[in-house]
């Protein structure tokens, strides 16, 4: 117990990079994803068959694979980051793809007469996405993007693979240090899960709040 | 441009889905202030027509002029390139559209659907949006449900909703797909009455329609569609009063006149 304690304030430091990272990745792929997923559903051709083929490769690889080609083949094209910047980077990659796959099927869901209503009073394609398909397809994009935001903490404590101290890191010197693996791994377990269930939580309220109905 | 040239000019037109030839040439004159109801069987190409007027099919050779300019396409040294899509968003916004499945925006209430095209296409204030919205709602007599969500009406005040939302827009021609055909007979009613006083008022309106009597009633032209083409077109007199002149159209009439008994 006293140990737990103890390391408390060293967890924190682990936990905020934790977190620093989740949030930076959870944004950019929410802005990528959709980006692609629109582009998937309704680009031409040659927009959608690119993105296609990136989403299938992306999710077919495991994020620790992806994460180390990232962070040793980086360099090798002239691009130097650091650990941490080529860590997002990989995580990035890796659920954008899968936000673009939640977008695809929310936006796909939207009946064809949605679009010819609002081509019929003269929006643009752009305005027909924020106006008529974006927020009818809110309702079935958040429960599964809550589920890649939760996916994405889970995942960041692959970081600690390339010798980011997140949190998962900053357990793992603490066990170290005082040879208690026990303890400490329920404590980690405990943080992870205690963000997570709030994240769920959350993604209950918000599918309640925008539930449109309409069957 | 001339007052008398007619308001929407078909010419030619063309459209194969695959190798299933939907229209074969099709010519149609809509003269400003008039309405043209377009009836024949399923099949005939009378939908796929009226949707080609807003460019929700494209055709694929002949024009379709809307108050004299191309819509489907912009002609640069001498080459048809179809149009993009801003240039399309404007055309659209002066043609307007009901559809037979109402296709109001679920998330927005009655007032809000009519708003939107108002604020976002047209660029006005809010308040003079919801002005203009309210005005339009309670002419087609739905004072009572501005506030309404789409899944709280009956299909004849959503369909009523979805004429006040393309009227609002102040369009040039308003096209009108089997908009009774998805209602229960008896809120058939309600919905023609609003065409008609539209009608009076001098509305441009090209209907396809499966209501005979409401097309001999409204109309001041009558196509016959058949096979993709214009097959006979007249006054609603002409077309319903002397079916000698087509066999296909003779036998069209009757068969919907079996079903309405």
């Amino acid at each position: 117990m006293n140990v737990m304690i103890n390391s408390l304030p060293f967890l924190w430091q682990g936990l905020l990079v934790t977190l620093q990272v989740s949030a930076i990745v959870v944004v950019a792929a929410f802005v990528l994803g959709i980006s692609l997923g629109v582009g998937l559903s309704f680009g031409p051709r040659w927009v959608a068959w690119p993105i296609r083929i990136y989403s299938d490769l992306i999710r077919g690889l495991p994020l620790l694979v992806l994460i180390f080609s990232v962070y040793y083949m980086l360099p090798l094209t002239g691009v130097n980051v650091t650990s941490f910047w080529a860590a997002i980077f990989a995580l990035a990659a890796f659920q954008s793809a899968h936000v673009a796959e939640v977008t695809r099927g929310a936006v796909q869901s939207i009946p064809p007469g949605q679009h010819e209503a609002g081509k019929a009073i003269g929006l643009t394609f752009g305005q027909r996405m924020i106006y008529v398909v974006f927020p009818q397809a809110l309702r079935r994009f958040l429960p599964p993007w809550i589920n890649t935001v939760v996916s994405t903490v889970q995942g960041s404590a692959l970081v600690s693979l390339v010798g980011i101290v997140d949190l998962m890191l900053a357990i793992q010197q603490v066990i170290g240090r005082t040879f208690k693996p026990m303890p400490m791994y329920i404590l980690g377990a405990l943080i992870y899960f205690a963000i997570n269930y709030a994240l769920s939580l959350i993604s209950r309220t918000l599918e309640a709040r925008f539930a449109y109905v309409r069957e | 441009m001339s007052v008398s040239e007619p308001l929407v000019k078909v010419r030619g037109v063309t459209k194969a889905f695959g190798s299933n030839n939907v229209l074969n040439g099709v010519d149609l004159d809509v003269p400003r202030g008039s309405v043209v109801s377009i009836i024949g069987a399923s099949g005939s190409g009378k939908t796929t027509l009226l949707r080609c007027v807003n460019l929700l099919e494209s055709y694929d050779s002949g024009s379709i002029e809307v108050d004299g300019v191309e819509v489907g396409y912009d002609i640069a040294d001498g080459r048809r390139r179809p149009r993009g899509e801003r240039d399309l968003a404007r055309i659209r916004a002066d043609i307007g559209m009901v559809f037979q499945m109402f296709n109001l925006f679920p998330h927005l209430t009655a007032t809000e659907n009519v708003m939107l095209g108002l604020r976002k296409v047209r660029g006005m204030a809010k308040a003079e949006a919801r002005a203009t919205a309210e005005q339009w709602l309670v002419r087609v007599g739905l004072g009572d449900k501005l506030a309404s969500l789409p899944i709280e009406m009956s299909g004849g005040q959503q369909q009523r909703v979805g004429i006040a939302r393309a009227v609002a827009m102040n369009p040039k021609v308003l096209l009108l797909d089997e908009i009774t055909s998805a209602l229960d007979p008896e809120l058939v009613g309600e919905v023609l009455k609003v065409v008609r006083e539209l009608a009076r008022d001098g509305m441009t309106m090209m209907l396809v329609t499966h209501e005979m009597s409401f097309a001999r009633d409204v109309s001041s032209r009558v196509v016959f569609m058949d096979g993709g083409r214009v097959a006979v077109e007249g006054t609603p007199r002409e077309v319903f009063g002397a079916p000698a002149q087509s066999e296909r159209l003779r036998g069209f009439l009757a068969r919907i006149e079996l079903r309405e008994v």
